[in-house]
């Protein structure tokens, strides 16, 4: 591990009971980089986020955060390094009983001490990166979509951590809604320093800001490379799920007997 | 037919076994929340913020609930008294009846429905929209943060509504048998004053409402806490939770009568 990675992911498998969910999987995070974890729907890439928040732990292999493993920590020193951790769920979850303002605010009232004033300040100044300032006012249900990932944004930024990830943040924006997200991810991952990533499903939005992807298919990486190199690869799995086309190395069709077979067709079409 | 019979009594097995699975699940959580209790005690705004919701917005409809039961009661008590001639103790049959059982139970039976479903409810949506989960990752503890505030404002509010309901009783059977019917308003008082007694009747009825307090709000939380994150999830939970409080309730104070008024005349 180089003085530059952050998270190190090594020979990591989880399963549920039996039901593998990921195999072996080895990644590299360097610091101050958006890496984006791509794959169909059930290939274990929220599993993945999971196991670097340390929410659950993995069947072997480990999780490396900043030179701890995270499944090996207590309660407490999980709960520590957290605090350098921000999640963006798939919706928000903004607290909904708490105003724009005071969810920004929750984290720097839980686990600072710093006087109300400051606390206002540091708050507006979050919300203005998003570009929501003068919403600080707004209830959760009076917000738009966008809106309340933006404001989601600004609270997980709240304690500038080293890292943020994003489950889904792209999921039933409108466009340009998807596209400030995005260069938000962007931007604030340079401003910060931090490391972010973005599991997604939304392969033009993001291979505009990431510099690396990592395809996860059936609990291992299929490819992985920058943008560049994704966009040209040749490997079927990476060229059909860049193209979003129907059939290749995912089927379209669900494992079953022939046609024929299931019709009563075999052998009176000989 | 034998195989049916094997298969039911296999059902019946899993549904023991399931129960007692679930009741280890629910004291475990109960204990928790109560090791986790020190953020509540050190933070009392948490705990006052949720007393608003679970006890002052529950006001209205205890109030209203114990002034015509008490009418109810002034009524009934009064026709079957003035028969022996003895409507002066009315007041004493609608005192003792709130004080030692009604108070307490339908208090706790209309704070489980209003209050318990709320909590029910409010933690249930709060886990499937992820809010518990984007606190966990936040490193706040959403069992000292959300469920244990709440419990402590319904242990705490439960005894205070069961009081506000027998007073409102006790007024509604004056109003009924003193105003509208004439029954003399010295003896309707000093009648009551003179029969409860403060250890055996208001202070037995205080611990009940306490003990009522626990169970409803412990159920309440741990239904909304164990909710399957869907709507159909949050909405079986609620029903689990009036329906689950309303027998514990009564199976409670059944006990807690027989230890409390044993040998009492």
């Amino acid at each position: 591990m180089t003085s530059e990675t952050l998270i190190e992911v090594n020979d990591l498998n989880f399963s549920y009971d039996t039901r593998a969910i990921l195999q072996g999987v080895d990644m590299t995070m360097p610091r101050g980089k958006v890496i984006a974890i791509m794959g169909g729907s059930g290939s274990g890439k929220t599993t993945l986020l999971r196991l670097i928040s340390g929410a659950i732990k993995p069947t072997s292999g480990y999780v490396k955060f900043a030179g701890e493993v995270v499944h090996e920590l207590d309660r407490d020193a999980l709960f520590k390094l957290r605090r350098k951790m921000g999640m963006l769920f798939q919706f928000g979850a903004l607290f909904t009983d708490l105003s724009v303002f005071d969810n920004v605010a929750f984290q720097m009232r839980e686990h600072t001490n710093l006087p109300e004033s400051m606390i206002r300040d540091l708050v507006l100044m979050k919300l203005h990166a998003v570009g929501l300032r003068g919403a600080h006012h707004l209830m959760p249900n009076e917000l738009s979509g966008g809106m309340a990932r933006r404001v989601a944004l600004a609270r997980s930024i709240a304690l500038d951590p080293m890292l943020i990830m994003y489950d889904e943040p792209f999921t039933g924006l409108d466009p340009i809604s998807l596209s400030v997200i995005g260069n938000l991810i962007r931007r604030l991952t340079d401003a910060l320093g931090m490391t972010s990533i973005v599991v997604t499903h939304d392969v033009q939005e993001s291979l505009k800001i990431v510099d690396y992807v990592y395809f996860i298919a059936d609990g291992v990486i299929a490819a992985q490379g920058t943008p560049k190199e994704v966009r040209e690869s040749i490997a079927p799995f990476v060229h059909q799920f860049i193209h979003g086309e129907e059939d290749g190395p995912v089927p379209f069709h669900y494992p079953a007997q022939t046609y024929q077979k299931d019709l009563n067709l075999e052998g009176t079409l000989a | 037919m034998p195989r049916r019979i094997v298969s039911g009594i296999q059902n019946i097995g899993h549904r023991v076994i399931e129960g007692v699975w679930r009741l280890g699940v629910a004291s475990r959580f109960f204990i928790l929340v109560l090791l986790k209790s020190g953020t509540s005690l050190r933070r009392f705004n948490l705990v006052v913020r949720e007393l608003y919701f679970t006890g002052v917005l529950s006001l209205i409809i205890i109030v209203v609930s114990g002034l015509f039961v008490g009418m109810v009661l002034g009524l009934q008590g009064y026709e079957t008294l003035q028969k022996y001639g003895s409507e002066s103790a009315v007041g004493t049959l609608v005192a003792l009846s709130l004080v030692r059982e009604l108070g307490p139970v339908v208090a706790a039976l209309l704070f489980a429905s209003r209050a318990g479903s709320a909590i029910t409810a409010e933690i249930g949506l709060m886990k499937a929209t992820e809010q518990l989960a984007a606190m966990g990752m936040m490193a706040v503890d959403p069992i000292a943060r959300v469920v244990a505030p709440r419990f402590w404002a319904g242990v705490i509010s439960m005894p205070l509504l069961a009081a506000m309901f027998s007073v409102m009783g006790v007024f509604g059977g004056y109003l009924v048998t003193v105003v509208f019917i004439g029954v003399d308003e010295g003896s309707y008082w000093s009648q009551m004053q003179s029969a409860v007694d403060f250890r055996f009747d208001i202070l037995n009825g205080f611990i009940k409402s306490c003990f009522f307090g626990v169970a409803v709000t412990a159920i309440a939380v741990f239904e909304g806490y164990d909710a399957p994150p869907t709507a159909e999830g949050v909405s079986g939970a609620t029903t689990r939770t009036v329906v689950t409080s309303s027998l514990v309730i009564l199976g409670l104070d059944f006990i807690l009568t027989a230890f409390m008024f044993r040998g009492v005349s």
